[in-house]
């Protein structure tokens, strides 16, 4: 299984048979994003208004999964970086780059959300709530990261601190996560705790499991787009390079 | 050896060139600034203190990152210590260990003076200033990864603010929390105390590593 994996990585170690996959997978993978989206639209638009929250509870159909892939997009950034930065992989910088912009989208979806469920829920646009803070938290370290590869004029350089930043992250956001919490229960009441339900009704679970589905279809489409226009950039600047020698 | 005479310059340059006295204006200009903006109301002061006290702290810690590797990658100095003996992450923990003694000690020994100047009570202010010189590793450590990182960035103020600032949270957090107990009843908040050791610790030993990682970037 390891060492299937470890084959895997070392084919698209090339870019050129990497951007040759990309252009095969990229309709075959945008076809898959559309069409799990519309099946979770219509399984949203289905299911049943929340006996409390009534028709606001179909925010947290785009809420959740919003949230969920801006944690899973970090995970990617730091394993492509780590994927770059030990093991030298030269797709690792490139698809860690691609993926933050996403990942930055989707946190500020995941708190845009929020703060139009808070308002109904909780009476204001925005409450210090424990999650809601350790993912703005979140979203300030995408922000970092992303000025980082814009201010490091060296694309090399700048490569090997973002990643270095990146890992630093990880490390870092369970830590976050735990401080936050923690300051949380010292400062506020458990005047939100209607908001946890203990289980979840299978009509809510199944259209936010298929969400979920999308986003995350969405995610590698957009990423694949990305890599692979990236990749052209690349391939385009040598060559401008290249004639401008030449001439 | 090597570290001790590379913490002995690192804290004379700091004192010679002017940036402890700095800091410390700055912090009186922060805390003078307080008033003007919510009112000299001496009961408003004293509950607002503790937290104004720690975000002016990460603010002034923040400022004095600036160039705190710039200046010895640009001209050489770098590359003159590391013919030597010395690692990288050796050298990181001497310059965090000298920018707490240049930076941290002095503004925890302001601290007082700041704080009588929020009406914070006389009794609270050795916790105070106990759970800042209990920051200040944690402080120091990571705000070099920010300016490690940041290094090869010409006027990075603003990057390093952005990349330092989600690491002070948790710092942020636990050191608040023991003044903020300590303001209420004058008894020390244990927890908060402990959480707050241990991540100066660990950010002491473990950002060395980031900070080596990423200066190494740039002498390739």
């Amino acid at each position: 299984m390891q060492r299937q994996t470890l084959d895997w990585l070392h084919y698209f170690a090339n870019p050129h048979r990497f951007l040759r996959f990309a252009r095969a997978a990229l309709l075959p993978s945008w076809a898959i994003a559309v069409a799990i989206l519309i099946w979770g639209a219509w399984a949203v638009y289905k299911a049943p208004p929340d006996y409390q929250q009534g028709e606001t509870v179909r925010i947290m159909f785009i809420h959740v999964p919003a949230a969920w892939l801006a944690l899973f997009t970090y995970s990617f950034i730091a394993g492509a970086s780590i994927l770059a930065l030990i093991f030298r992989h030269p797709l690792g910088h490139v698809a860690a780059r691609a993926a933050a912009p996403i990942g930055a989208v989707f946190t500020l979806a995941a708190l845009i959300t929020g703060s139009l469920w808070g308002q109904p829920m909780w009476g204001t646009w925005w409450v210090w709530d424990a999650r809601l803070t350790s993912v703005l938290v979140l979203f300030f370290i995408y922000l970092g990261y992303m000025a980082i590869w814009r201010a490091i004029t060296a694309p090399e350089i700048a490569a090997r601190t973002a990643a270095i930043l990146a890992i630093v992250g990880v490390i870092n956001i369970p830590i976050i996560k735990f401080s936050v919490d923690w300051w949380n229960t010292l400062h506020q009441p458990a005047s939100i705790s209607r908001f946890a339900r203990p289980a979840i009704h299978p009509e809510i679970l199944q259209p936010l499991l298929i969400m979920a589905a999308g986003f995350t279809a969405l995610f590698f489409a957009l990423l694949l787009t990305r890599i692979e226009s990236e990749i052209l950039r690349q391939r385009m600047r040598a060559r401008l390079k290249r004639e401008a020698g030449e001439s | 050896m090597l570290l001790y005479h590379i913490m002995k310059q690192d804290i004379v340059l700091a004192w010679r060139q002017g940036n402890i006295s700095l800091v410390l204006a700055f912090l009186m200009i922060a805390v003078t600034l307080v008033p003007f903006g919510i009112g000299p109301e001496l009961d408003l002061l004293r509950r607002l203190a503790p937290g104004l006290m720690w975000v002016i702290l990460v603010l002034a810690v923040l400022l004095s990152l600036d160039r705190l590797f710039q200046s010895d990658v640009e001209d050489g100095h770098f590359d003159q210590l590391l013919l030597g003996s010395l690692s990288l992450e050796g050298l990181a923990m001497a310059k965090i260990l000298a920018h707490f003694c240049a930076i941290i000690l002095p503004l925890a020994l302001a601290l007082p003076i700041a704080g009588a100047l929020l009406n914070i009570a006389p009794a609270a202010l050795p916790i105070l200033v106990m759970a800042v010189i209990a920051a200040g590793p944690a402080l120091c450590a990571l705000g070099a990864v920010g300016a490690a990182l940041s290094v090869s960035v010409q006027r990075a103020g603003l990057l390093t603010a952005l990349v330092v600032m989600p690491l002070f949270v948790p710092v942020l957090i636990f050191g608040a929390s023991v003044t903020h107990q300590a303001l209420a009843d004058m008894t020390v908040n244990w927890w908060a105390l402990a959480a707050l050791l241990l991540v100066s610790v660990a950010a002491f030993l473990l950002s060395p590593l980031a900070i080596a990682a990423a200066l190494r970037v740039l002498l390739r």
